[in-house]
């Protein structure tokens, strides 16, 4: 039996540096296509100003982007380290797109990020701008194949399981990058960076203006980021991911269980403004609900119903005991790979071997499951609701307040008179971290809404995981947790640092700060320094 | 395409990427690994770094993309090698944290402290991965003990300190000298003076230092190392199943190949002249050519290895018939097949634009440049 305990401390580590690695990556996505407007607004009108823009952004992007390299790595080590037999068991489809990812994106986000910054001297402005372009469409690209792995992981279509090889293998591969799911994810997830990138510039130029300094590049950055943000939080919240929620039961289960749906209610749902949810009773108290808002968002219509959590469980119930079937096959395949009844029972049976799986958590001997395990594999089907239901709510609440301060960002930039709102610049400054909470609930519940499966209805997380003592996995989770801590405290630092110190860090001259040291080149950091 | 002909051309493949990293990511891991020796003050060191400061990023994704490719390609090697090793692969983990960071905030504040503490991370991040790296391969050529059950759930039966056994420190240590020596020819073809002066030293140094360690390495296997048999019958185009076959350890098995196949004998005499060429062409002070000669020194090195040990990949030596060979550790035809054709299409673009990034940044990095490019460098 596989120790829950080393299940546990698995995904203990997955999700701390997978929420660590996702600090920065939506920060990567959208500052690049930020560089990418500012720099076409440069090669354009040829104001040096522009220039500098697209360089200290561009500052501040590369201090990021170095912890994004970083904690990425991690990411693709862990599947071999810490999830061999996910490895093994759905490396044949999940594998793909991760060195798609490489060729196609990565290799061309990188490449030409080294040209972006040190290429200024010596290429022309359209071949640099190009350069930029490259860079932001390869972290863009590289987004798109990761949520393509993602989002077979939620919804595994095109592909089918062998008794043979014992895994899962691929069918067809172009419903695999043309999965729903996996559109969906992509277009919510890549706007919800752009909102990121947008408040964190927003946010920044509004700190100058609040202290009344580099007027004209504050002024300039803020308005652009201004602009994006309102298209970008639009997007997020009109193109949200639970557009995908339609297809896929994991997502239907997600669903419920961020609804706090017990049961499944006459079309169109009410959606749950407040409730405290109680699992012992499988009811809410204290409910709020807004008539028919559920069903339109979940289902995009009034007479598609969505199940609710009790119809769900019976639901799998009945594939679970199905699944039992199918296991207890399968085992008797691989001791003997000709026995044809055996392959004739796992054959009718094997839609459903990933629910008979869930049972290894609890024995050996599926085939002997009692009445207990199989109830108890049934309640595991469903994630906790409370943590599915607040984050998501956060979440929403959240991509609503975006979008209200950036419709007064956009309003007051086309008025021109944003520099006297201060309210406006004091609200934008003191929410930069606030896209970074929705994006890591968003993650919560798209991640641990999938809980018990690793890829769902085909491998249960549990059986996921390597052949490790949790001493192992206990101690190299204090080493991430080492190195992130002290990397965070120096990025921190750094941004900080570089965010205070404002164009000025460029050295040209022309920014607050310098005119006093004579214009001239002063050494890198030196006014944040003495504050 | 049959499904052999895919087998075969993944085993070329991915070790096409291996060699590409260690010719790519390789040379500035050896930066990293000189930096503290070649460079005796910050200018000094910022130079160095420069060389490389456009160009790491792109580098690194060879190693990223191999990473990728052995997961799509050979899910079953990714599984057991990456959790058989775990605390390798962790040591190497952790040591690659210090490039990206290292390079990028080494120079963003002024402190001498702070400086030194980033070039010894880079350091670290260049000589460590290399050291492990060739740890392993070392410990692929000696077999690993693991073994797969029934549900061909992978489990490592050793300890990470039986992989630090002699045969495979002095593969860490090969690994490490071509690398390194790899990394110093780049280094005389992008600085001057006093910096270069050193540089050439350490080439010398790292280019005798690969010719002995191979050749000890390869006279080890020839004599006190047992390879791999295969002796059930194999059908290369079989669905594969790593338990459907039956393997023994034998004396001298890792050189059967080199009988079996006449020309496969060049590649480790085509390494040998490759290393003796680049001393040489260092010692007459033609950067280029030893650059050359030292990436065909990764290929050939690389390619020792493969050769010597196909069609096994990752022998077991606690239960032989669960090795992993070029035949059985691999993916469906079909994802095989997918992952070909992306290759073909994206690795002639991916050279042309490395390329071109390369050709744009060209020249000498001096410590001039670094001073009128104080805000813009690293």
């Amino acid at each position: 039996m596989i120790s829950t305990e080393l299940v546990d401390i698995s995904r203990l580590q997955f999700a701390v540096t997978a929420l660590y690695h996702f600090l920065f990556v939506p920060l990567t996505i959208g500052l690049a296509v930020m560089l990418v407007a500012m720099e076409l607004t440069y090669v354009t009108t040829g104001r040096p100003i522009y220039k500098d823009m697209v360089k200290f952004w561009g500052k501040l992007f590369g201090i990021n982007f170095a912890l994004g390299v970083t904690t990425g790595i991690t990411m693709e080590f862990q599947f071999g380290t810490n999830w061999a037999y996910y490895s093994h068991y759905v490396g044949d489809i999940f594998g793909a797109p991760l060195a798609i990812e490489g060729l196609m994106a990565f290799f061309l986000e990188s490449t030409f990020i080294g040209l972006f910054f040190f290429g200024w001297d010596k290429l022309s402005k359209w071949k640099h701008f190009m350069v930029t372009v490259f860079m932001a469409l390869g972290s863009n690209l590289s987004a798109l194949w990761i949520l393509i792995a993602n989002g077979w992981m939620q919804n595994p279509v095109g592909t089918e399981f062998s008794f043979i090889t014992m895994r899962m293998e691929m069918t067809d591969f172009w419903s695999i990058v043309f999965n729903p799911v996996a559109q969906a994810k992509f277009v919510h997830t890549v706007s919800a960076g752009y909102v990121t990138a947008a408040l964190f510039v927003l946010g920044i130029s509004s700190y100058y203006l609040l202290k009344g300094r580099d007027l004209d590049f504050a002024r300039r950055s803020f308005r652009i980021a201004a602009g994006f943000g309102f298209a970008s939080a639009l997007s997020v919240i009109v193109l949200g991911d639970e557009s995908g929620y339609s297809v896929g039961e994991a997502q239907h289960t997600k669903l419920a269980a961020m609804e706090a749906m017990w049961h499944t209610e006459p079309a169109p749902a009410p959606f749950t403004l407040f409730a405290l949810p109680n699992e012992k009773t499988q009811t809410n108290e204290y409910e709020i609900q807004i008539p028919y808002a559920m069903g339109l968002i979940g289902t995009r219509s009034i007479s598609k119903t969505i199940p609710g959590i009790a119809e769900i469980k019976e639901k799998n119930r009945a594939r679970i005991i199905n699944g039992m079937i199918a296991v207890t096959a399968l085992e008797q395949l691989r001791k003997d790979k000709t026995n044809a009844t055996a392959l004739a029972t796992f054959n009718a049976h094997k839609v459903d071997l990933g629910f008979g799986l869930l049972l290894k958590k609890y024995t050996e001997d599926v085939s002997a499951a009692t009445p207990a395990m199989i109830q108890q594999a049934v309640d595991s089907t469903i994630p906790k609701i409370a943590p599915m239901f607040w984050s998501f709510r956060i979440m929403v609440a959240l991509g609503f307040l975006f979008l209200i301060l950036f419709s007064f960002a956009l309003l007051y930039s086309i008025k021109g008179n944003f520099i006297e709102k201060r309210w406006l610049l004091r609200w934008a400054l003191w929410f930069i971290p606030m896209p970074w909470v929705a994006i890591e609930l968003g993650w919560i519940v798209a991640e641990y809404g999938r809980q018990p499966w690793s890829i769902y209805g085909v491998l249960p997380t549990h059986l996921s995981v390597s052949s490790l003592t949790p001493g192992n996995v206990y101690a190299s989770l204090a080493g991430f947790v080492a190195f992130y801590t002290v990397l965070l405290i120096v990025e921190v630092y750094l941004m900080a640092k570089y965010a205070r110190l404002g164009p000025a860090s460029l050295g040209t001259g022309r920014y607050h700060g310098e005119t006093k040291h004579g214009g001239g080149t002063i050494p890198v950091g030196a006014p944040a320094d003495k504050a | 395409m049959d499904y052999e002909s895919l087998k075969l051309i993944w085993w070329l493949l991915v070790g096409v990427l291996l060699i590409g990293f260690a010719i790519m990511d390789g040379h500035d891991m050896g930066v990293g690994t000189l930096l503290p020796f070649v460079g005796r003050n910050d200018l000094e060191r910022r130079a160095v770094i420069n060389t490389v400061a456009p160009h790491w990023e792109g580098n690194q994704v060879w190693f990223v993309t191999a990473g990728g490719a052995i997961f799509a390609a050979w899910p079953l090697i990714y599984a057991t090698a990456f959790s058989g090793f775990y605390w390798a692969m962790m040591a190497a983990l952790w040591a690659l944290f210090f490039r990206p960071v290292g390079f990028t905030y080494r120079s963003k504040i002024h402190n001498a402290t702070w400086r030194s503490t980033w070039d010894w991370g880079l350091f670290i991040g260049g000589a460590v991965p290399p050291i492990i790296f060739g740890v392993a391969f070392g410990n692929l050529l000696l077999g690993v003990p693991f073994q797969f059950d029934d549900t061909l759930r992978s489990s490592y039966t050793g300890t990470f300190w039986q992989l630090l056994n002699p045969f495979g420190l002095l593969a860490g240590v090969v690994s490490l000298s071509m690398l390194t020596f790899q990394g110093a020819n780049y280094l005389m073809l992008r600085t001057e003076g006093d910096i270069y002066r050193r540089v050439r030293t350490a080439s010398l140094i790292f280019g005798v230092a690969t010719l002995v360690t191979f050749a000890l390495a390869g006279l080890w296997i020839m004599k006190g190392i047992d390879g791999y048999v295969i002796t059930s019958h194999i059908d290369p185009n079989a669905l594969p199943d790593p338990m459907d076959k039956t393997v023994v350890k034998t004396a001298g098995a890792w050189m059967s190949n080199y009988t079996t196949y006449a020309w496969a004998k060049w590649i480790p005499i085509g390494t040998f002249i490759a290393i003796a060429l680049g001393i040489v062409f260092s010692r007459l002070h033609k950067a280029g050519l030893a650059f050359v000669a030292s990436s065909i020194t990764c290929a050939g090195i690389i390619g020792t290895a493969g050769v010597s040990m196909f069609p096994f990949l990752m022998p077991s030596s606690s239960d032989p018939r669960s090795s992993l060979t070029v035949w059985d550790s691999v993916s469906s035809e079909l994802t095989l097949g997918v992952m070909l054709g992306a290759t073909v299409v994206f690795m002639p673009l991916i050279i042309f634009y490395t390329s071109w990034a390369y050709k744009v940044m060209w020249g000498k990095v001096t410590t001039d440049f670094i001073k009128a490019n104080d805000h813009s460098v690293y």
